[in-house]
C-alpha cells in the first residue's frame, strides 16, 4: 500500500486566506464568531464567522492575475472565489502539476453554489451552476487538471469522506497526488434551515461547555496537497495514516445514542494506522455544541478509550463550516501536530459532557507524534481520520 | 478478489427492473409522486416513514428495499455493510422546496422535516437505519453515471476495508425526471451466484454497470 503525505494545505475563514493567518488569530484567542446584522442575509441578527467580501475579492484578484484570466470579478459565485484562492494558494507550496494524469481533484462540498436559488441571482449566473459537477469542472479547468474532480457531498463529514477517498486512491495506486479543497458559504438557505431546527446557539457556540446551546454556522474554504512521492517536503512530514466511515442506523437528524457506531469509525482508523488508543496525542473533534452532538462525542471518545487525551473543537473561532469542516480542522490538527502548539476550545468554559473529557482550555504545548480527527453529520454519518508525523 | 452483483434494481421512466424483471409499468402515470406510491403499495412494503421522506429518499429507499427483498444482507454483521451512492443533481429537488419556503419575507415558513432532506446523503442513512446497515457509506456527485469511480471505490473499500456487501449505485432525481439504479455487491466466494428467483449475478464492473443502466 502506498503511503500518502500531506505537503501542503490552506485554511480560508474570516481569521485570514491561509493557514499561517488562521493559526496566527488562534494564537491571539481572536474569535471570528460576530452578531451579523444583515436583512439581505436573514431577517434577524445571528451570530456568524462571515468572510470579509473586499479583503476576499483582493486577495482573488491575484489569483486571476497569476493564472492570467481575463474573466471579470462577477463572472465568479462567492463560493468559486474561495475555492479558487484556497487551491492557488495550495498549488503555489507544492510542485504538483494539476495537468498530470496521475494527479487527482476532490471537491467536498455540502450546499455548493445553492445561494443562485435567491432571485436576485437568478438573471446573473446560468442555473447550470446550482449543480455541484459543474462547480468541480469550473474548479477544476481554471487549473488545468486533466482527470474529472471527484465530488464528495455527505453533510457535514463530507471533507473528512474527500480526504479518507483521495488517500484511498493514491494507496490503491490510482493515482499519485490529489488536491482535496472542501468549502461552503453561509446563506440564507443554510441560516433559515438550522435556525428552524433550532440548531443554532443565541451567542457564540460553547464546544462541549455545560452551558452550549447550539451551534453558530461560519463559511470557510480549505484545501490540502497529498502525495505519495514526497520530494521537495520543506516542513516535519506528515502522512495520512488511516480513515474510516461508519453509520449510525438510527436517525436522519440525530446521533447515535451511544456513539458506538463514531467509535467504530475511531478504532478502524487506529487499525489502520496501527496506532492503539494511547499513541494518540491529540483529538481534534467535531464539537458543534448541539447538546447532543458533544454528547454522543464524548460518548464514543469514551468507548475508543480516548477520553484522557487532549480534546479540542475549532467552532468556536470559525463557526460550524459545513463541507470545509472536516478539510480545515484537519489542516489546523496538522498544524498542531507538527508544532505542538495546541490551540484552546473558544467558549468553552466547564465540563459539559457525560464522559469526562480532557477539553483543552487554554493553548498548550505538547510533543506529541499522532492525532484524531473526527466528525459526525446528518444521515448518521461519522468519520475518523489519523494523521501522523514520521 | 471477485465481486459480482447479486441483486439489482433499476427505476427509470414510469418502469422498474429487477434482476431483469419488468414487475412494474404503467404509463398512465405521469408524475414522480403518484409513480412511486403506486409501487410502494404494489410491492407492499410497510413502513410508514415512507411517507416523511423526500422525492430522492423515496427513490433510492425503494430501489433498496427491492434489491435487498430479493437478497437481504442480513446474514452479514452490520458494520461490515456499506452504502455508495451518487447522482448528478444532489439534494437539489428539494433545495428547490426549501427555498420556496423562505424567498417570501412575509410568508416565512422553512421546515425542519423539509431542510434536513436538503443533503443527498440523507437517502443513504433511510436505507441504513431501515435496513441496520453501519458499514462504510459515501455519497458522490457525477454529472452522468459514472461507472468506474464506483468500481473502484467500492472495490477498493473490499479489498482493503473488511467490506462484505455493499448497496451501490445512481440515485437520481429532479422534478419528474427520475433514475434510480442500485446494485448489491457481494464477494463471489462466499455468496451464492444464482438468487432463489433465478438470477444470476453479474461481474461487478464497470461494463455490466454500464449495460444494466443503459439497456433496462
Amino acid at each position: 500500500m502506498k503511503p500518502v503525505y500531506i505537503i501542503a494545505d490552506n485554511i480560508i475563514t474570516s481569521l485570514g486566506f491561509t493557514t499561517a493567518e488562521n493559526v496566527a488569530s488562534m494564537k491571539n484567542n481572536v474569535t471570528g464568531l460576530k452578531p451579523v446584522d444583515i436583512a439581505s442575509l436573514y431577517p434577524s441578527p445571528v451570530i456568524l464567522s462571515r468572510i470579509d467580501k473586499e479583503a476576499m475579492e483582493s486577495r482573488f484578484l491575484m489569483v486571476l492575475q497569476k493564472y492570467k484570466k481575463s474573466s471579470p470579478l462577477t463572472f465568479y459565485t462567492r463560493l468559486e472565489k474561495l475555492f479558487l484562492i484556497s487551491i492557488a494558494d495550495v498549488l503555489s507550496k507544492t510542485e504538483i502539476i494539476p495537468a498530470d494524469s496521475r494527479t487527482l481533484l476532490v471537491i467536498s462540498t455540502t450546499k455548493g453554489n445553492v445561494d443562485l436559488l435567491e432571485e436576485r441571482y437568478k438573471a446573473v449566473f446560468n442555473h447550470r451552476r446550482l449543480f455541484l459537477w459543474e462547480l468541480g469542472r469550473l474548479v477544476s479547468e481554471f487549473f488545468g487538471f486533466r482527470n474529472t474532480p471527484i465530488i464528495v457531498s455527505n453533510a457535514c463529514i463530507s471533507g473528512l469522506v474527500a480526504i479518507t477517498t483521495a488517500a484511498r486512491f493514491i494507496h490503491s495506486g490510482y493515482f499519485d497526488h490529489a488536491v482535496i479543497a472542501g468549502g461552503d458559504i453561509v446563506s440564507e438557505f443554510v441560516i433559515s434551515g438550522f435556525q428552524s431546527f433550532q440548531a443554532l446557539s443565541p451567542l457564540p457556540c460553547k464546544p462541549f461547555d455545560l452551558n452550549r446551546n447550539g451551534l453558530s454556522l461560519g463559511e470557510g474554504c480549505g484545501a490540502m496537497a497529498l502525495t505519495s512521492k514526497p520530494t521537495g517536503i520543506n516542513s516535519v512530514p506528515v502522512r495520512f495514516a488511516g480513515g474510516a466511515i461508519t453509520n449510525d442506523a438510527n436517525h436522519i437528524s440525530g446521533p447515535s445514542r451511544t456513539g458506538e457506531e463514531l467509535s467504530l469509525a475511531i478504532n478502524r482508523a487506529l487499525t489502520q494506522a496501527y496506532l492503539s488508543p494511547d499513541e494518540i496525542g491529540y483529538i481534534s473533534a467535531h464539537g458543534t455544541a448541539t447538546p447532543f452532538n458533544d454528547e454522543m462525542e464524548s460518548m464514543a471518545i469514551g468507548l475508543s478509550h480516548l477520553s484522557p487525551v487532549p480534546v479540542n473543537s475549532f467552532k468556536g473561532y470559525w463557526g460550524h463550516t459545513l463541507g470545509a469542516a472536516g478539510v480545515i480542522e484537519s489542516v489546523a490538527a496538522i498544524h498542531s501536530l507538527r508544532t505542538g502548539d495546541l490551540f484552546s476550545t473558544a467558549g468553552y468554559e466547564q465540563p459539559g459532557v457525560s464522559v469526562p473529557l480532557n477539553v483543552l482550555k487554554h493553548h498548550e504545548t505538547r510533543s506529541i507524534q499522532s492525532c484524531l480527527k473526527t466528525a459526525s453529520g446528518f444521515g448518521g454519518c461519522n468519520a475518523a481520520v489519523v494523521y501522523q508525523k514520521l | 478478489m471477485e465481486l459480482i452483483v447479486t441483486s439489482y434494481c433499476h427505476i427509470h421512466e414510469k418502469k422498474v427492473v429487477i434482476n431483469d424483471r419488468l414487475v412494474f409499468y404503467n404509463e398512465n402515470i405521469l408524475n414522480f409522486a403518484d409513480f412511486i406510491k403506486s409501487v410502494y403499495k404494489q410491492e407492499e412494503i410497510n413502513y410508514p416513514k415512507f411517507y416523511k421522506m423526500d422525492s430522492l429518499s423515496k427513490l433510492g429507499f425503494l430501489a433498496a428495499e427491492m434489491v435487498l427483498k430479493e437478497k437481504p444482507v442480513t446474514g452479514y454483521d452490520s458494520d461490515a455493510v456499506g452504502v455508495v451512492l451518487s447522482n448528478s443533481s444532489s439534494s437539489l429537488d428539494t433545495d428547490i422546496i426549501h427555498n420556496d419556503a423562505i424567498k417570501d419575507r412575509t410568508n416565512y415558513f422553512p421546515s425542519p422535516s423539509v431542510f434536513v432532506y436538503t443533503l443527498p446523503n440523507i437517502v443513504i442513512g433511510e436505507i441504513c437505519i431501515k435496513n441496520k446497515i453501519k458499514g462504510e457509506n459515501a455519497f458522490l456527485v457525477s454529472e452522468v453515471f459514472d461507472g468506474k469511480l464506483l468500481v473502484n471505490y467500492v472495490g477498493g473499500l473490499f479489498l482493503r476495508f473488511g467490506l462484505e456487501a455493499c448497496l451501490c449505485g445512481w440515485v437520481e432525481l429532479l422534478g419528474n425526471k427520475y433514475e434510480s439504479l442500485i446494485t448489491l455487491v457481494e464477494k463471489a466466494d462466499i455468496t451464492s451466484r444464482e438468487s432463489a428467483t433465478g438470477f444470476k449475478s453479474l461481474p461487478f464492473t464497470i461494463k455490466d454497470l454500464n449495460q444494466l443502466i443503459e439497456h433496462n
